[in-house]
């Protein structure tokens, strides 16, 4: 019997009328009074040294009123404490083509735009570095001074013994992968709003109230404080709808920065949204990864050690990059049972915009590379590959050998969901030439156990407020981006205070109104958020029960709330008092406006007359909030959570990420089938299984499997960026190539429960683990059609083209024979509408790309 | 460049305004008018976020100059909703998450009123077709053609009703 009257229902978002009707606010639908428009003014060099700004002719323009430049606000920032390499708008250095010189507040877009145009940036050109093996080598013009070679950061670990891991080895595979890199291209463009109060006492700028598409309200909080020197408790951030972040917005985006230094000199509100290509240009998507990755396994299918190196391309400031690159070797664990696992990973900075997290954080293109060689093992020792994985599984609960707690584990039963649903073992090797079927496992955390300031706060805290209309008002920090947090909130405290969803509202991500909460990343909003929801609705609830019990002459552990009733456990509810129940309800609903008011506030007159009646077994939900609040004088409930400290992982250096008190498996099957006389692969259908712990809200579970897999098929056959000499050649929705409907396989979600001990009511994370297992899939399955093993992604027809010709032993195409012959001597030679015209500044004379003939697309396939 | 007075007929109310030649519908609709549900998502007709209908037919409002649209009916996604209430298309993709973080939604509002008005009982294939002019990033537009389905048996259940 389900035993929920709420949870695990298929259900509407709470904020799903305003989207569907447009009604919902985003920040760039905002405007206030006197309100100007900011425009950033972009560098146009990949590396250069700033030698002079001259504003004066765009401050003459008229409808102009402030020009800000790095040195309105030169103390540095960035979402890491260990990385605080960026500036609101550049001081002394630009380190990417699209990195923020300068900024224009005007009256109107048009002017601000003209403004641009009239600001003097005098630039020293610098060699740039786009390769981040190229870039490890470099000796002379670091791109930060305090990084010699480079390097932002290198780890390497070594967990149980690799070296004999691998001498056990009856196969051992390897080879080196290469990922390219992607970015979220959210649908909502970036945008931030930001006006200052006037202080009453001082009478100068107090008060900052900034408006922002986050997904990170209190870090931007913290990062405006440090930035503008003032104290957090002045700053309010407000995140209105948020349309889609995908982890492109859970670190704080120069705009942000930007805007409030550009109000506070133009003493006026001011907003600043990206057009599409500035979006590109901030970027912070996944990062082109180089993998080298060596695996062996015994010919029972048992793997014995896994050695990684790993080399990502991070762009020029850190970002997440330090968070990303553990990642990438952590999340070697918690899936299977690695005995020894070596990792070597490298964070490189080039001049590119900077990297960061996106959905599946430094997991994905690891995972490509593992799941694909897993593949080739399996077809070494002649095993079945689905049969492979099943051989390595994890016996929990227990603690990975680099320092990972396991405890639910649904893996098991989502390989085999996959396999029987997809008719693995009837269909593979019989589908006709050209098609095949792969499969591939994935995982992910359901929040880092450790938050990114190291320290004892609780990672979310929850209000709840009850008042004597019987409405719920939950005051949550966690920010609805589009997953579904506040549905989910609305959903836990309703199913704790048995009470129906329209009752309950939700106040969410507005830093003066709500508790600290630190947002909607690593996936961690329902099991951190929803805990905390589900321990302030306990808390509340315990109120309004001690409350109820002495109406009821009754224990209050004897009380049951559901259907917006408390009754006595075991009393005839629902069945007998049902009528009774609707007698009520008509009672109400036939009582006049004023009556119901009068009742709310003044105690209620039937429950005047009920108190008459002598003892009672059951109450509605407002008669025992009305009881309470007579009781207890208020009504509110607060609870908060932290991970456990046995979750938060091993004690070696960079040991604090990776651990999360709970993960989410997957395992998932494609079909693809490939053209081979022109490489073109086409997903027909894919078959995803997901262990989501307790699917809370099963429509909006399989919407985030379906959504993964589909943003994972993305990476795997046609989204890139494209960079020339660090210029991005595909800044637009459709160059970047983001499938449309007539490109999106049939995607079959399957829903796993492993209902965990420690999430609320069993529920783990469902949003970003399901991508990973995608691209392997495919990759596994082109495998099985064509007998081809890629090792770049995307597996664009030119790539899938190339390989299929070399195992032919046909001569190799060079698509770009003949293009571009001499090494460049001018950035940007191609048209685009990037804000300079022409044919762009030209190189430094020391440019290696100048004298180097540029390095041929295609790659090691 | 100077203004010039149009007359504009947006969700059956005539407005009368002041705008340059070279100005957008989606920046009219956007800023002068207030009706915020048609989304700026790409500025170069690649999205779909901002599409409205002219005369019924699903236009993308970011490459349409305002002056030009004078004397033609206009829709956004503020006119979808009938008589005070979520029109089916609208419920249907609240209910089968056809909207997830919902930037691109009142696009694909449009464009799928548009395709149902030319064709009340399209094949998948034809949706498919029709919402490849709107691009959305969150749900893989799966849990969407769901949603389609089910506002077309809710209308064709209406309809039987009545």
């Amino acid at each position: 019997m389900n035993t929920f009257s709420i949870i695990g229902k298929p259900t509407a978002m709470v904020d799903a009328a305003e989207k569907t009707t447009g009604a919902g606010k985003y920040t760039d639908d905002l405007s206030v009074s006197g309100m100007l428009i900011g425009k950033i003014l972009h560098s146009q060099y990949p590396h250069a040294r700033i030698k002079s700004i001259d504003t004066r002719r765009a401050e003459a323009l008229e409808g102009v009123v402030a020009v800000v430049i790095g040195k309105d606000a030169p103390n540095p920032y960035g979402i890491l404490p260990v990385g605080h390499d960026e500036h609101a708008l550049a001081l002394d250095k630009v380190r990417y083509v699209g990195d923020n010189v300068a900024c224009v507040a005007a009256v109107s877009e048009s002017i601000a735009e003209k403004a641009l145009e009239l600001i003097d940036v005098e630039y020293e050109v610098l060699p740039a570095y786009f390769d981040p093996e190229e870039s490890m080598k470099a000796q002379t013009d670091l791109i930060h001074d305090n990084k010699p070679g480079n390097l932002e950061k290198d780890y390497h670990h070594a967990f149980g013994d690799p070296d004999k891991g691998f001498a056990e080895a009856d196969q051992v595979a390897e080879a080196r992968f290469i990922a390219n890199e992607v970015t979220h291209a959210a649908m909502e463009p970036h945008s931030t709003l930001a006006s200052f109060e006037l202080d009453p006492h001082t009478g100068n700028l107090g008060r900052l109230t900034i408006w922002s598409s986050t997904q990170v309200p209190y870090y931007l909080q913290h990062k405006l404080s440090l930035v503008l020197e003032m104290p957090m408790s002045q700053i309010r951030v407000i995140k209105p709808l948020v349309g889609g972040g995908f982890g492109g917005k859970s670190e704080v985006i120069p705009l942000e920065i930007i805007a409030a230094v550009a109000a506070r000199k133009a003493q006026a509100p001011v907003k600043i949204t990206y057009t599409r290509e500035e979006v590109f240009w901030a970027h912070r998507g996944r990062p082109r990864t180089i993998i080298d990755l060596k695996t062996g396994v015994k010919n029972d299918g048992r793997l014995t050690s896994v050695k990684a190196r790993v080399v990502q391309d991070g762009g020029a400031y850190c970002s997440y990059g330090v968070v990303t690159i553990l990642y990438s070797g952590a999340l070697l664990g918690a899936l299977y049972d690695i005995p020894n696992i070596q990792y070597d990973g490298y964070r490189v900075l080039t001049n590119k915009p900077a990297c960061g997290a996106m959905r599946g954080h430094g997991t994905v293109n690891v995972r490509f590379a593992f799941e694909s060689q897993l593949d080739e093992l399996a077809a070494k020792i002649g095993m079945d590959p689905a049969k492979i994985r099943q051989r390595n599984l994890l016996k929990p609960p227990c603690i990975t050998v680099n320092g990972l707690r396991v405890q639910s584990y649904g893996l098991p039963e989502c390989i085999e969901k996959t396999v029987e649903r997809s008719g693995w073992q009837q269909r593979r090797g019989k589908l006709p030439k050209g098609r095949g079927l792969g499969i591939a496992c994935s995982h992910y955390v359901s929040g880092a156990a450790n938050s990114i300031i190291r320290s004892d706060m609780p990672h979310s805290t929850v209000n709840i407020k009850i008042d004597r209309d019987g409405g719920v008002v939950v005051y949550t920090g966690a920010s609805e981006i589009g997953q579904g947090s506040d549905t989910m909130t609305a959903q836990v405290a309703a199913e704790v205070l048995g009470c129906s969803l329209a009752r309950v509202r939700i106040i969410a991500a507005d830093t003066d109104l709500t508790p600290i909460d630190i947002g909607s990343y690593s996936s961690r909003v329902t099991f951190m958020a929803g805990n905390a929801t589900l321990r302030a609705a306990e808390d509340v609830k315990k109120r309004i029960a001690a409350a109820a019990a002495k109406k009821m002459n009754c224990a209050a552990d004897d009380l049951t709330f559901r259907d917006d009733l408390v009754f006595k456990k075991g009393s005839a509810r629902p069945v007998v008092k049902q009528d009774q129940a609707e007698e009520v309800e008509v009672t109400q609903a036939g009582a006049s406006v004023s009556g119901r008011v009068e009742g709310q506030i003044l105690r209620g007159s039937l429950q005047q007359k009920r108190k008459e009646e002598g003892p009672i077994d059951w109450m509605t939900f407002e008669e025992a909030v009305v009881a309470a609040i007579d009781f207890h004088g208020a009504l509110s409930g607060t609870g908060s959570y932290a991970p456990p400290p046995e979750a938060r992982g091993g004690k070696h250096k960079g040991g604090g990420v990776g651990p999360s008190p709970a993960y989410s498996y997957s395992a998932q099957v494609a079909e693809v089938s490939v053209d081979e006389d022109t490489g073109e692969v086409t997903v027909h259908k894919v078959w995803a299984a997901h262990d989501c712990g307790r699917a809370l809200n099963p429509v909006s579970v399989e919407g985030q499997i379906i959504g993964s897999v589909w943003m994972g098929m993305g990476q795997a056959l046609t989204e890139e960026m494209v960079w020339k000499d660090g210029m991005l050649m595909n800044a637009g929705m459709l160059e970047y190539r983001s499938p449309s409907s007539v490109e999106s396989p049939e995607i079959e979600p399957i829903i796993v429960e492993s209902i965990d001990p420690e999430g609320p009511f069993g529920a783990k994370e469902c949003s970003e683990g399901s991508l990973a297992a995608t691209i392997p899939a495919i990759s596994n399955a082109i495998y099985d059609a064509v007998g081809v093993r890629l090792h770049e992604s995307p597996f664009t027809p030119e790539r899938v083209l190339a390989a299929l010709r070399a195992k032919r032993k046909d001569k190799a195409l060079n698509l770009t024979e003949g293009v571009d012959p001499t090494a460049p001597a001018r950035f940007r030679e191609h048209g685009g509408s990037l804000c300079f015209k022409g044919k762009g500044p030209e190189r430094h004379a020391l440019d290696p790309a100048r004298r180097e003939p540029p390095a041929s697309a295609g790659g090691a396939d | 460049m100077k203004k010039e007075l149009v007359e504009l007929k947006i969700n059956g109310r005539a407005y009368e305004l002041a705008v340059e030649p070279s100005t957008l519908l989606l920046d009219v609709l956007r800023q002068d008018l207030g009706l915020t549900g048609s989304k700026r998502g790409c500025d170069e007709s690649s999205c779909g976020a901002c599409t409205v209908l002219m005369d019924g037919v699903a236009m993308m409002s970011c490459v349409l100059l305002a002056a030009s649209c004078q004397e033609q009916e206009i829709t956004t996604v503020e006119g979808v909703s009938e008589h005070g209430s979520l029109a089916a298309i609208q419920k249907a993709y609240g209910d089968w998450g056809g909207a997830q973080c919902g930037f691109c939604t009142p696009g694909f509002m449009m464009t799928v009123k548009s395709l149902l008005a030319e064709n009340p009982d399209p094949t998948e294939a034809e949706v498919r077709t029709a919402l490849s002019s709107n691009l959305c990033r969150c749900t893989g537009y799966s849990q969407m053609y769901e949603a389609i389905r089910a506002a077309i048996a809710a209308e064709q259940s209406g309809m039987a009703a009545k």
